[in-house]
């Protein structure tokens, strides 16, 4: 994220309260992870050890350190996703994607070699009524069978 | 235009109630999440794009949701004179019908759920017209008929993007009345005679908590929304966000003014961009209308709202670490006292409510606190929203009077399993909950008869079980939930947690033998007993209450073995 883009966002929050996340939040969305030369930036900008900042993108499961690929899935693997095969529908993902289902520092996020897809996990998006759901870049995708994985992920350009 | 006198607000109203029923056809279209994931926002478009190129004499609305979800999207149509009919699994090839049809006065009867002919909107009421005979009532459709609505009174029916309708139906008047006629201290006294409890789940009584926070020593305090909607299986709040912001924001204004508080937060999890969204526009129209901001009301009370946003962190929805990350910190909690009302948000006195707990602050207001705890039971008056989810027939989101029987929200408003399976559970309260068995159904929904069968109310996610679901693999999934979000701050917890996740593991991989039952059970006491906050005392619930209710399950995984 260059410095202009930044200071922008770090101008919209002049007020302490909610400050340092909201910020967080904002380079999370706009990059899709949090890049070490901007959370150094952060750093000098408002004045907080770096390793604060580690500690809080790395205790808040919204932000990621590693980049993601083209695309990310995210799997909710709330109560009601849960009870309703959420886990089925990680394993078919992982299947079809060839990803391996191990998780590193207790964080599951996963990309495919070539980049195009990251499949990741959430513990509820509060979409419960149309369980179990997935979104892609975002958009939401209710009532998934591991039937119909194939063609979602062919929405966003994946070849059988 | 700055909103200061009883004249300024009436025009609003009068001028939302036009666009409520603006004497042509009227089409809303419910987007709140659920409804746009179900392609809610495509039909919107489409039928925009329809009227703007035709230059039609339609007005095209977005509408909250109603919380009938298995029937989203769901389209409402108001003809002028004749009943509001509420459309069912519309398709975006419908579009076009709906719209030539309204035109000519009418409705597609196939796609139609049902119909209003007056509605209740408590502190407005609006009344449609009837005709469409063969569509059935509003009230004729057991899902909506147990239903009580009074949080959810305006959602799925009034436009959420647009305050003059909030306005229209009656919305701030209550606000008004407190700022210009009513002592803070009245107020409170009101509060507290309405008996409302709050809606977190701990059923703190919200007027004791406003009377504490205003009793603190200092001037400089906060009142603070949870929307922190951590629980899985619960979305209440995000649907109350999404479909009736103002609500939430009349709410505090009115807290604030009786608490002398000048500053307003709302921590809301960042898994939520719709509501963060529709909130933040919430917050510009009614500082446009002057009813956030300074002098509000020409009565030189002043009072504002800022979004600070959390970060996926489910241990956030404890008061204390709630407050340290409003502050930029990790989510830790601290040892409790001093509690939040004393030393809060950068160590001020804070009034900490949950979004549904706001919510109902308006109606109490409008309508009195005698009204109010007319509704429900004794020490647990108002409604409660809950969402209806898992394996019931009706998923949905639900509003009853306290008091109202897990029997009758499963059966009569949720039509019992889905695909025609039993019902076998429901799990409420979230991961510091657990598992009730079908003959226990008779349970009223309160907060102390939901504690006495081992759970507790929670922010109101009921997911139902049915036949297949195995219970031990729902115990080590919520022990899961409980380890991963664990802050790792106090051990009981931290390692706790971890072990009797490996327990349960060995349990369901056939491995586990008597001595781990008894293991399991004197390590959920110890972590019950042991830990630092609630997080880690709750967390054995899902296992203590499947292993009372369903040890079959967890004898035939052991039984197996030997």
């Amino acid at each position: 994220m260059d410095e202009k883009t930044l200071d922008g966002i770090i101008d919209k929050y002049p007020n302490s309260s909610g400050r340092i996340l909201g910020i967080l939040r904002e380079i999370q969305i706009q990059e899709r992870h949090i890049p070490m030369d901007t959370l150094k930036l952060v750093s000098g900008k408002l004045q907080v050890p770096l390793s604060e900042l580690f500690a809080l993108v790395t205790f808040y499961s919204f932000f990621s350190l590693k980049p993601v690929g083209e695309h990310l899935i995210t799997v909710c693997m709330g109560t009601p996703c849960h009870v309703k095969g959420a886990e089925k529908i990680l394993e078919t993902l992982e299947e079809h994607l060839g990803l391996s289902g191990d998780t590193q520092d207790g964080k599951y996020l996963q990309t495919t070699p070539d980049n195009k897809f990251t499949v990741e996990i959430a513990r509820c998006f509060g979409a419960c009524s149309m369980a179990p759901v997935l979104h892609v870049d975002g958009q939401l995708h209710g009532y998934v069978t591991p039937e119909r994985i194939p063609e979602i992920l062919e929405m966003y350009g994946w070849k059988r | 235009m700055k909103i200061q006198t009883p004249e300024d607000l009436d025009s609003v109203r009068k001028k939302g109630l036009k666009k409520l029923q603006p004497g042509r056809p009227r089409i809303g279209v419910g987007t709140s999440s659920c409804g746009i994931a179900v392609g809610g926002m495509a039909l919107y478009n489409r039928m925009h794009e329809i009227i703007q190129t035709k230059n039609l004499d339609i007005s095209l609305v977005k509408t909250g949701c109603i919380g009938f979800c298995k029937e989203e999207p769901i389209v409402s149509v108001s003809i002028p004179g004749k009943a509001q009919v509420l459309l069912r699994k519309v398709h975006l090839d419908d579009a076009e019908r709906i719209i030539s049809l309204a035109l000519q006065g009418d409705v597609p009867s196939d796609r139609a759920l049902c119909k209003i002919s007056n509605w209740d909107h408590i502190t407005g009421n609006l009344v449609y017209g009837n005709e469409f005979e063969i569509i059935p009532e509003y009230g004729e459709i057991p899902f909506f008929a147990y239903q009580k609505k009074v949080i959810l009174r305006d959602s799925g029916l009034i436009n959420p993007e647009d305050i003059d309708e909030y306005i229209g139906i009656g919305g701030y008047f209550a606000g008004y009345k407190a700022l210009t006629s009513m002592e803070p201290d009245a107020i409170i006294d009101e509060m507290k005679r309405s008996g409302l409890r709050g809606r977190g789940g701990a059923g703190f009584p919200a007027g004791l908590k406003w009377e504490i926070t205003k009793k603190a020593p200092g001037d400089e305090k906060f009142i603070v929304c949870n929307a922190d909607e951590g629980d899985p299986g619960a979305y209440m709040n995000r649907n109350e966000m999404e479909s009736d912001p103002h609500m939430l924001l009349e709410g505090m204004l009115i807290g604030a003014f009786a608490m002398g508080i000048h500053e307003g937060l709302i921590y809301i999890r960042a898994e939520y961009p719709l509501a963060i969204e529709r909130l933040i526009l919430a917050l510009d129209q009614a500082r446009t209308y002057g009813l956030l901001g300074q002098n509000i009301f020409n009565t030189g009370f002043d009072f504002d709202i800022r979004i600070a946003t959390g970060a996926g962190a489910f241990v956030c929805g404890e008061s204390t670490a709630l407050a340290a990350s409003i502050e930029g910190k990790t989510g830790r909690p601290r040892l409790r006292p001093p509690r939040l009302t004393e030393k809060g948000v950068f160590g001020r006195p804070t009034d900490l409510n949950n979004v549904e707990t706001w919510c109902n602050v308006p109606v109490i207001i409008a309508k009195g606190a005698s009204w109010y705890s007319s509704i429900g039971a004794k020490g647990n008056t108002g409604t409660k929203v809950f969402s209806l989810v898992g394996k019931v027939d009706n998923i949905g989101m639900v509003e009853v009077p306290l008091g109202t029987s897990l029997h009758s929200i499963i059966y009569d408003i949720g039509n019992g399993g889905a695909l025609g399976k039993e019902v076998k559970a429901v799990q409420t309260g979230g991961p510091s909950g657990g598992c009730i068995p079908v003959r226990l159904f008779d349970t009223p929904v309160d907060f102390e008869s939901l504690n006495q069968v081992g759970t507790m109310m929670g922010s109101g996610g009921l997911v139902v079980m049915d036949e297949d679901t195995n219970m031990v693999d729902i115990a080590r999934y919520f022990i899961n939930f409980a380890s991963g979000e664990s802050c790792g701050k106090c051990v009981p917890c931290r390692e706790g947690l971890k072990h009797m996740l490996l327990i349960l593991n060995r349990i369901i991989a056939g491995k586990g033998t008597h001595e781990d039952i008894d293991l399991i059970k004197e390590l959920s006491e110890t972590v019950q007993k042991t830990s630092l906050c609630g997080l880690g005392q709750t967390a054995p619930n899902p296992v203590l209450t499947t292993m009372q209710y369903f040890p079959e399950e967890y004898e035939r995984l052991i039984i197996q073995r030997e």
